[in-house]
């Protein structure tokens, strides 16, 4: 507070330089030279294009060794790669999960110019996600590769904990882009479970949250993937559209179950029973109803969203100041906090401040109605698509789910059938 | 099931079609973003005529010790023989022991230049970002001492730590290029 008679000398008398120089230079007579200022620069520009080769050439790699190959012992060793070069050499950023909140900020915001490596990094993943499903998954993504080496002995999430736990990502998704397109916070980043990992550092809570990720993921698959990751909801979207996919047994499904036994992530579908006549009736007439529904459950998502915008305004830094400021002024709050302390220091009106929290709590009404219909659109779609079986005659893979681990290609027994029969040929040929 | 087989081709139509349309649409999002080649890499950067000195720069980075450190700007440094910076604001007879420094890590190295001013120097592997000698600056001295994000040590992470913290939203992204906010004389002489 101290500073505070400058500020208003400045203020008032705008002419009156000098305000904040006390003392007049000196003028040395010495002979002195002013030290240099060190700046060091941040590393070249050259190292981010590098980030990105890497990037596409692990990208490929692991489609190729995941679909082609076929082989888990080089995916493996292909996630301790990315563990090491993306994760603990990179520190984790930039990273495509984090990068999706840069661009939400760049769509929003025109005084933020995406970075090209942020762009192409949050896009190269989606890309080849179309074409060869989530190989950014299988071990590119340090994030992921952490939770990989440390499973030990999956247990079987049930179907009814994995259904709904499995659209946390959809609404964490949904919640970030909201505050990153309010410039209120980057929310992936800061609970990003395994950044304190990489940086062998960090806060406190942030140590608690990874090492409980950590032990949590020694027996379920993934945890973090599965269940709250919101890049790998932009992934499981578009991953069914993918050309090329896990494809488990190399001949014909048996129907022996060993690879659904074998996948941690429950992405393994097992065969479906023909739909009788009276059950698809049924069914369709429950799609309709639901399709019908539909409309009531996106306006009514939004009419709440868009109640509960006051709660999440807050979570711009802006607004919970203005209150604060508020507060204290109409003498509601004792003291004052160090947001507050720093407003009073910069001597700006109150009236500005309350402005500023106004336009943010307008832009944050439309988007949390958008987010309420966004959670809705998510449920929706959900119960649509539990209604709407589709038929399977084998064991197949989620390409939604699947995190092209190739766990159940060693599994399954055709495939082993199909290895000996392939050395029986070589042996044979090398006998004749 | 008789109708299954067109229905199969049907969905398979469905897939390739939007598949396309993404990588369409992807691809072109991409091609933007790398036509625009001038859109660099921005790092984060403290505006010195936002600090508050509160001192969470020293705690809030992910690193031990902190990426931001005290620079000083030297043209604007007054060479006080009993610098603001430098030593505390309360000391009995004016004292220029150790006991009366301010910093708690000793990182300033005062040298004598020439009657009656003497060079302050921080010594930055020392330092700890710790502000409590920009704010003693700040208050009665020149401004010549702030605080800055080091990018030899900053990580540059995605979302910087210490920007969450900062109650005076000093932190800001500046291109990489322009690493740093430097400070200017506002005195016209
Ligand atoms: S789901 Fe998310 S965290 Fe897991 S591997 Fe994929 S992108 Fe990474
Ligand atoms: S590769 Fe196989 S075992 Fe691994 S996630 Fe995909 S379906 Fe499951
Ligand atoms: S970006 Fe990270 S390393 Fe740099 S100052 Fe902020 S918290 Fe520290």
């Amino acid at each position: 507070m101290k500073r505070l008679p400058f500020y208003i000398l400045a203020l008032v008398l705008p002419a009156a330089a000098g305000a904040e120089e006390n003392f007049p230079p000196p003028q040395f007579t010495s002979g002195y030279q002013f030290p240099p200022m060190q700046m060091p620069y941040p590393r070249a520009a050259i190292f981010g294009w590098i980030d990105l080769a890497v990037l596409v050439v692990t990208l490929v790699a692991a489609a190729y060794l995941a679909l082609r190959l076929r082989s888990r012992r080089h995916l493996w060793l292909l996630a301790l790669f990315s563990l090491g070069y993306f994760g603990f050499y990179r520190h984790g950023c930039i990273c495509p999960v984090g990068a999706t909140q840069n661009v939400a900020l760049a769509l929003a915001d025109s005084g933020y110019q995406l970075p090209v490596l942020v762009g192409a990094f949050f896009l190269l993943p989606l890309m080849v996600a179309l074409v060869a499903g989530r190989a950014f998954c299988a071990a590119v993504c340090p994030l992921g590769a952490v939770q990989e080496v440390v499973l030990l002995r999956p247990l079987r999430v049930p179907a009814w904990l994995e259904q709904p736990l499995g659209l946390i990502p959809f609404f964490y998704l949904g919640i970030a882009v909201l505050l990153a397109w309010t410039g209120s916070t980057f929310l992936i980043c800061r609970y990003d479970p395994f950044i304190a990992l990489f940086r062998l550092g960090g806060s406190g809570g942030m140590i608690a949250f990874g090492v409980g990720m950590l032990a949590l993921a020694t027996v379920v698959g993934r945890p973090y993937c599965r269940f709250l990751c919101p890049y790998g909801a932009l992934l499981r979207l578009v991953s069914p559209l993918s050309k090329w996919r896990v494809k488990i047994t190399p001949t014909d499904c048996v129907k022996c179950h060993l690879c659904a036994d074998a996948c941690p992530y429950g992405a393994i579908k097992p065969p479906t029973p023909a739909p009788r006549g009276t059950s698809r009736r049924e069914g369709k007439a429950r799609l309709a109803a639901l399709l019908a529904v539909l409309p009531l459950m996106l306006a009514l998502g939004g009419w709440l969203g868009y109640r509960a915008s006051g709660v999440l305004a807050r979570v711009h830094p802006t607004v919970t100041l203005a209150e604060r400021v508020a507060l204290e002024q109409q003498g509601y709050a004792q003291g004052t906090t160090l947001a507050s302390e720093a407003f009073y220091i910069t001597g700006q009106p109150n009236e500005t401040l309350y402005a500023a929290a106004a336009a943010l709590r307008a832009r944050f009404a439309p988007g949390t109605a958008v987010l309420g219909a966004w959670v809705a659109l998510v449920l929706g779609l959900k119960l649509i698509g539990l209604s709407v079986r589709r038929h399977r005659t084998d064991y197949e893979a989620d390409p939604g789910a699947c995190l092209l681990c190739g766990r159940c290609y060693e599994a399954c027994p055709m495939q082993h059938a199909e290895d000996v029969e392939q050395w029986r040929a070589a042996a044979g040929e090398a006998e004749t | 099931m008789p109708d299954s087989p067109p229905k199969r081709t049907r969905r398979e139509f469905l897939r390739e079609a939007l598949r396309a349309a993404g990588l369409l649409l992807f691809s072109g999002g991409l091609g933007a973003v790398l036509s625009r080649g001038e859109a660099e890499e921005m790092v984060w950067q403290i505006d010195p005529e936002k600090c508050t000195q509160c001192g969470q720069c020293a705690t809030e980075c992910v690193l031990t010790p902190s990426a931001v450190k005290c620079v000083h700007q030297y043209a604007m440094c007054g060479y006080c023989k009993l610098c603001f910076g430098f030593f505390r604001d309360q000391r009995p007879d004016d004292g220029t022991g150790a006991e009366n420094v301010r910093c708690p890590t000793d990182a300033i190295r005062r040298r004598f230049v020439e009657e009656p001013y003497y060079q302050y120097m921080i010594d930055e592997p020392r330092c700890i970002g710790c502000a409590k000698c920009v704010k003693g600056c700040e208050a009665y001295g020149n401004g010549a001492l702030y605080l800055q994000v080091r990018h030899d040590r900053c990580l540059n992470c995605n979302q910087c730590a210490i920007a969450t913290a900062c109650p005076a939203q000093a932190f800001v992204r500046v291109p990489r290029s322009k690493p740093y906010i430097l400070k200017t004389r506002k005195a016209s002489g």
